[in-house]
């Protein structure tokens, strides 16, 4: 048999001890008779016609019904895709369209989109057609649109510039201030405690018409407004990040931190050695939130700053004028290289923060 | 001058470095006793910014919503309220915002759990359709507001097809129904987030009770109304709540669209406020921003106590 054979080797994971009782089975002779068809009939008799049709017929119907039951399913998978599909390139299609975009020439942008918006400096010279036609693919693909944003008009890379400096040390500050806090707020609960932090989610809760009410008035006050500490500084006391990065960490174990108390280990060390490192996850997580966050935002430089040469690129690009629409989409497309970059860097991260962020309670 | 100053820094740092070791009674602090004043020390810097940006300048809030002007400083109760209740354009602002939310806001659950759904069945790429639903969420609005326009203009994408299903051109971001397109642009933007969520709670339905569902013999229409609806009610008044936070913000989207002066019906809170800074009148500003701000701690109170008794239904 196979527990001799020259298989021996490919088939190992099948050899199975036989139980004591069954060992008879391996003798060939026992199994050979077996099979003999006069011994199998003396064991199972053969069955009436009628008895045999009865049978066939119930066979092929549970057959039957099992195909009909993996047909639905594979209906319901198709349908599913299908759902999930349309729903898919209806959310992929305005990305889509703005990068295919962005590599046409500028005189088809504004033959296509002239009438959008409405061009005014058009100096006779520029066709603007009346209809709109929305194009996926160019008709020449041409780099011009990169190749004037990136070498020819430095006003556009500044503003890029501007929202490079905006967000990294919120990020980087807000994350610092948030761990220490978290930390603080995980440990030795009370009630004091517990207030504050439920103080902390109605903040985080408020949208930006009430908060910015009291920056605007916090900012004057201090006279930094219209400077860029307006947006620094009340981003890196926001308390979005306290807020998750405690609900990370009162996610340790309790007995990790006895452990490492009963080792000897100071607060400063049980933060810096234990909890942060077990929070890796969650703190690069948070940072992509707060970055997408403020890489997007429009309403505080729009109420904090008001000279324009401090504004992101987000509130510069809706005020592109009608004589640099050609360019709009190229700098849209630079714009969203950095978030998505981020995306596909962190996408698991960025749904794990998503699900923590369920529930509001710690 | 300088030295001065940095050794009564130094002594009160000492002072505060005494008091953590003992306490007033001069005997040492327990270890855990001590763990808790130094867990304050890591709390500060948060709450003193907190306390500097939003906390104390939110009491001036409260205080200038109650005087007259920050000048004279003569109380007048709730008139400021009043004022702003009267006014025109909040009447006009609040109205849309709270139409935008009353259309945008179940569409938007109910969406996402349906795509939740939908993903949770065993369809192929799962990951891929995921990662496309996500996408929308990590695009700046900024940079997809251009193709926005064009496929909303008068003689744009949109149009073309309602014209070939025998629809008149709509101008959508000029006439009563920008607010369409201000939904669809929320829901794009949003679905893939609510979705996460659904999905999150979806998979954290516990197996075995699905199992003994599925022996009992249980369709799968009854075993969604009747278990996993059941497990996903918390999830569901959360995303509710955050939707409802998240269409409050929506100015952001309405601006990028269509600038300081959109069409009435686009007319958000946000606009108001803006105008509002605009002429710098702090007592209307600051009355309009503690309404707002009254109609947010409703609903996270609401949220609050929902999910203290789901929460305490679903376990166990």
């Amino acid at each position: 048999m196979w527990r001799n054979g020259r298989n021996a080797g490919e088939y190992r994971e099948c050899i199975i001890e036989r139980a004591p009782e069954n060992r008879w089975l391996d003798e060939a002779e026992e199994v050979r008779r077996l099979h003999d068809p006069a011994v199998q009939e003396q064991i199972s008799p053969p069955l009436s016609e009628k008895e045999q049709k009865k049978d066939s017929r119930r066979y092929r119907q549970l057959v039957s019904a099992s195909h009909r039951k993996r047909r639905v399913e594979k209906i319901q998978i198709g349908i599913g895709t299908v759902v999930c599909a349309f729903f898919a390139i209806l959310f992929l299609m305005p990305i889509i369209l703005t990068i295919t975009n962005s590599f046409m020439s500028s005189s088809e942008i504004s033959a296509d989109y002239g009438a959008v918006f409405q061009t005014t400096s058009t100096g006779g010279k520029v066709y603007i057609a009346k209809t709109v036609t929305l194009k996926f693919i160019p008709d020449i693909v041409s780099f011009s649109q990169y190749f004037t944003v990136l070498l020819k008009s430095p006003q556009y890379l500044l503003k890029f510039w501007n929202s490079v400096i905006y967000v990294v040390p919120i990020v980087g500050f807000q994350l610092f201030v948030a761990a220490l806090a978290s930390y603080g707020f995980a440990r030795y609960r009370g009630k004091v405690k517990d207030i504050i932090f439920f103080i902390y989610v109605i903040v985080m809760l408020m949208p930006y018409q009430v908060t910015l009410v009291p920056n605007f008035l916090v900012s004057s006050w201090l006279g930094i407004l219209n400077t860029r500490w307006a947006i620094w500084l009340p981003g890196i006391f926001s308390p979005f990040a306290v807020f998750l990065l405690t609900k990370f960490i009162r996610r340790i174990p309790a007995s990790v931190i006895e452990a490492s108390e009963i080792d000897g280990a100071g607060e400063w060390q049980i933060f810096s050695q234990i909890c942060m490192p077990l929070c890796k996850g969650g703190i690069i997580s948070i940072a992509i939130l707060i970055f997408i966050d403020y890489w997007n935002m429009v309403e505080q430089p729009l109420i904090l700053l008001t000279d324009d040469q401090l504004h992101p690129l987000s509130v510069f690009l809706s005020k592109i004028n009608a004589g640099e629409i050609s360019l709009a989409f190229a700098v849209a497309v630079i714009y969203m290289v950095p978030p998505l970059l981020v995306f596909l860097y962190g996408e698991e991260y960025l749904v794990e923060g998503i699900t923590y962020q369920g529930g509001i309670k710690g | 001058m300088e030295s001065k100053g940095k050794q009564s820094l130094l002594q009160a740092g000492n002072k505060l470095n005494r008091f953590l070791r003992k306490n007033a009674s001069g005997q040492k602090m327990t270890r855990s006793q001590r763990g808790r004043a130094k867990s304050w020390m890591f709390l500060t810097p948060s709450i003193a910014g907190v306390l500097l940006f939003f906390g104390l300048p939110f009491c001036v809030v409260i205080y200038y919503s109650l005087v007259n002007n920050p000048v004279q400083h003569i109380f007048v109760g709730f008139h400021n309220f009043i004022r702003v209740w009267n006014n025109g354009a909040f009447q006009l602002a609040a109205g849309n915002t709270l139409k935008f939310s009353f259309v945008a806001v179940p569409l938007a659950v109910i969406l996402s759990l349906f795509l939740a759904v939908v993903m949770e069945s065993r369809i192929p790429f799962k990951s891929q359709f995921r990662t496309f639903f996500l996408s929308p969420m990590m695009v700046p609005i900024a940079s997809v507001v251009l193709i926005w326009q064009v496929l909303f203009h008068y003689n744009g994408l949109v149009n073309e097809v309602l014209m070939a299903f025998g629809h008149d051109k709509i101008d959508w971001l000029k006439s009563n129904q920008a607010q369409v397109v201000i939904v669809i642009l929320f829901l794009w933007k949003n679905l893939g987030y609510n979705m996460i969520l659904f999905m999150a709670a979806l998979s954290s339905v516990p197996k075995d009770i699905l199992e003994v569902a599925r022996l009992e013999s249980a369709s799968e229409s009854q075993i969604f109304w009747k278990i996993k609806l059941r497990y996903l009610s918390s999830t569901i008044l959360f995303v509710t709540i955050m939707s409802l936070i998240n269409s409050f913000k929506v100015f952001r989207e309405v601006y990028l669209l269509t600038g300081d002066y959109p069409y009435d019906s686009l007319y958000m809170l946000q606009h108001f406020m803006n105008n509002t800074f605009q002429s710098l009148d702090y007592q209307k500003l600051s009355a309009a921003a503690i309404i707002m701000s009254l109609v947010i701690i409703v609903l996270v109170g609401i949220m609050f106590l929902a999910e203290d008794r789901f929460g305490r239904d679903v376990e166990e």
